[in-house]
């Protein structure tokens, strides 16, 4: 036990020694949550749209009016023709046309029935989607505020309460996300590259001939990082809470301890990593380059995975950032207790066991 | 010129001296390039609805019918109570509650109005609010019919109603992969540029051989130009295997010129190299390059407009990803593939990332010193 308290002091003083990365490890996560956490939104709005007003008449510019002030969009120069829209889209510019028809308010209120054009860009379909789908709803509550005056009968209302979330809030859904992500490559990618260093470099020949035993070494190595992880976990929540206003509902001891086995189970990868690679490069391209996309798709905070196709939502249970997430939106946004999160839970102990088995089975006391 | 011959020979013989990492770096993005667009489907379809029916009519029956054969809602519970249907929420199983009040028929016919319950699991934005218009563009449908209905069929063009005639451009499938592909290549070509040259110079400096380069007569610029050349090749690969595997996989031929496709990389590959060259000018270790790159990499692929839109970003958000080279890349990648924008519409983006060249590289040239 004295010899891993040395251990692990004469690893502490390794990582401390070296300030920049420190800084690095400490200011990055705290930057992304913040950038992201206020950057990233899964709405869409401002978004620049044409419009074509060939009947430049009183209910086409209420319209006009009804549009300019919704936040959804931004109404750019009026084009002319349709090959100008093409242009605008060809820039990249617009993202829709909205086209009047002349005498629009007159077919309107003497055949009851009048068309509008929208066209979109839908080369990104989702957007597309959304802004039909928003510019269909003015389009509605301007007829319904002229049916209202004609007092429409039989009429259905629905009243939506929001959930959890009742400003709509981005934030919400990206900070759990973000946290899951930014934790889970830190972790990994640190454990990773410090251990495949000290064989790079020669010296793991050195701790190897110590009488002390290699899981030990391995383990002495990642404890330090599991300092610095709960230390940017503080940072997070802090920086979530007071900055960016979102709520702890759930009990907050939960949540540390969720996280302090969250970054266990990435820790364990980290090592499982390392003593399957030998050069730093080589760590580096698989935690990195093979894992960051992965991880930002399969966590399920940017895109929902039971949309996913079947063999891709199995993938996606091998990812530990999609459990974690899954913790900390329960914990968090929605004030659930263990009783809620225990199947996840246990999943993450099971990873991180089964991590650390194949490691120790895989690790060689000699090198080659 | 020989020197540069000679460096690039040295340079070329140590990537391919090292089979495990030329593996990684064409496998890597090639699985990824195949696997990952099905991951990214904002397509929402599948919204788990739970519903709550109190009235138990006709009418009740026909909307809720009307609202499961719509196709995009999935029934996961049907009458049970509202503390019962939020349990759902709270365990991810269902997206939205639907609760029709006791009544709801013979107030909608008798009083002339009815309201519906609605309550929605916030949390996710677009799932929230899709899911909610979807279900309220059900809602208004059956409204309508029930109306023309009640009303009878004389009445039926008594009210002024605007019809939207909408069409969607250059996708008309609303193929969400299509949109995807492009951008997600953009990114593996990225991250190979990105990290390989970070590393680089970095660990020449960590093993100590770059001592050994300071002390010969080859000139700062022939140097950066000697790491630069190698992985710019490479990228260029990188692009064209990936641009093969989204025509094999995915069918995806781009509209546009292809030509001016290659020029584009061209030019940002030697942004992003020269990015990745000054970045390991700074560093000591190849840790902290890693991480450095790391960092950068999150803001290039989370700020690039990849995943979500950077219109809707607040205005500071905006300004970084104006600096962020890679949502150039993704809009040019989408503009030339997609709707087959031409040079002339490419053209601001081009100049914005060839000055981005310009200004890394000559950066990474000064701050590479050669004595340490």
């Amino acid at each position: 036990m004295k010899q891993f308290i040395t251990f692990v002091r004469k690893e502490f003083a390794h990582v401390l020694r070296d300030r920049k990365t420190l800084f690095i490890l400490f200011g990055m996560p705290i930057m992304q949550i913040l950038i992201f956490g206020f950057a990233l939104t899964n709405e869409v709005k401002n978004s620049k749209i044409v419009i074509l007003d060939q009947a430049k008449d009183i209910a086409s510019q209420s319209i006009i009016t009804k549009i300019e002030a919704s936040r959804y969009f931004e109404i750019e120069r009026a084009v002319m023709n349709e090959t100008d829209i093409n242009d605008a889209f060809k820039r990249g510019k617009v993202k829709m046309a909205i086209i009047f028809p002349a005498n629009f308010n007159e077919t309107l209120l003497h055949q009851n029935k009048a068309q509008i054009q929208v066209i979109a860009d839908a080369s990104d379909p989702n957007t597309a989607n959304m802004l039909t789908n928003y510019v269909s709803s003015i389009i509605q509550d301007y007829q319904q505020q002229l049916n209202t005056t004609l007092n429409v009968p039989y009429r259905i209302m629905p009243e939506v309460r929001m959930l959890y979330n009742p400003q709509l809030k981005s934030a919400h859904n990206f900070v759990p996300g973000v946290m899951a992500l930014v934790l889970m490559l830190v972790c990994v990618m640190m454990t990773a590259i410090s251990i495949v260093k000290e064989k790079e470099t020669g010296t793991m020949e050195i701790l190897l001939v110590s009488p002390f035993k290699p899981v030990l070494v391995i383990i002495s190595k990642a404890v330090p990082y599991l300092f610095l992880s709960l230390i940017n976990v503080f940072s997070i929540l802090l920086l979530s809470v007071f900055v960016l206003d979102l709520p702890i509902n759930g009990s907050l001891f939960l949540l540390l301890a969720e996280s302090t086995l969250f970054i266990i189970t990435c820790l364990s990868l980290g090592i499982f990593i390392s003593i399957k690679t030998d050069s730093q490069q080589v760590a580096m391209l698989i935690s990195l380059m093979g894992m960051l996309l992965p991880t930002v798709l399969f966590s399920g905070f940017m895109f929902p995975i039971e949309n996913m196709p079947i063999p891709l939502q199995v993938i996606s249970n091998i990812v530990p950032s999609k459990w974690f997430y899954i913790i900390v939106k329960g914990i968090m946004i929605k004030g659930v207790g263990f009783s809620a999160v225990w199947k996840e839970t246990v999943i993450l102990i099971g990873m991180t066991l089964f991590l650390f088995a194949i490691s120790i089975k895989n690790f060689k006391i000699r090198l080659t | 010129m020989r020197i540069i011959r000679f460096l690039l020979q040295k340079e070329f013989s140590q990537i391919f001296r090292n089979k495990t990492i030329l593996a990684l770096i064409i496998v890597m993005p090639v699985m990824q390039l195949i696997i990952l667009p099905l991951a990214a489907d904002y397509e929402v379809k599948n919204i788990n609805l739970a519903v709550i029916d109190n009235d138990r009519s006709p009418y009740s029956q026909k909307l809720i019918s009307s609202i499961t054969s719509s196709g995009y809602f999935r029934l996961v519970n049907y009458n049970s109570s509202f503390k019962e249907s939020f349990k759902l929420i709270e365990s991810d199983k269902a997206d939205l509650i639907l609760e029709v009040p006791h009544n709801f028929e013979k107030n909608l016919i008798r009083e002339n109005g009815q309201k519906l319950f609605i309550a929605v699991n916030a949390i996710n934005g677009t799932k929230a609010n899709l899911g909610g218009a979807y279900l309220a563009n059900v809602i208004r449908n059956y409204n309508t019919e029930i109306q023309l209905q009640l009303s009878g069929p004389s009445k039926i063009n008594y009210y002024p109603s605007i019809e939207i005639a909408s069409s969607n451009w250059y996708n008309g499938t609303l193929n969400y992969k299509v949109y995807m592909v492009p951008g997600i290549l953009a990114i593996l070509v990225t991250m190979i540029g990105g990290f390989l040259s970070a590393l680089n110079i970095v660990k020449e400096k960590e093993v100590g051989t770059i001592e050994q380069i300071n002390v010969t007569p080859i000139k700062k610029h022939h140097f950066i130009l000697g790491k630069l050349i190698p992985f710019w090749v490479l990228g260029n690969v990188v692009f064209t295997v990936g641009m093969i595997v989204s025509w094999l996989v995915y069918g995806i031929v781009p509209l546009g010129n292809i030509a001016l496709l290659y020029g584009f990389i061209g030019v940002f590959l030697l942004a992003i190299l020269g990015f990745g060259l000054l970045l390991s000018t700074f560093c000591d270790t190849q840790q902290q390059a890693m991480f450095i790159m790391f960092f950068f990499m999150m803001i290039f692929i989370l700020m690039g407009g990849l995943f979500t839109s950077i219109d809707s970003m607040p205005d500071w958000a905006k300004l970084i990803s104006r600096l962020n080279p890679v949502s150039y890349l993704i809009d040019v990648m989408r503009m030339v593939v997609l709707k087959g924008s031409g040079l002339r519409d490419v053209l601001p983006n081009l100049g914005v990332v060839a000055i981005f060249a310009l200004v890394l590289n000559t950066w990474a040239i000064i701050n590479y010193k050669k004595t340490s």
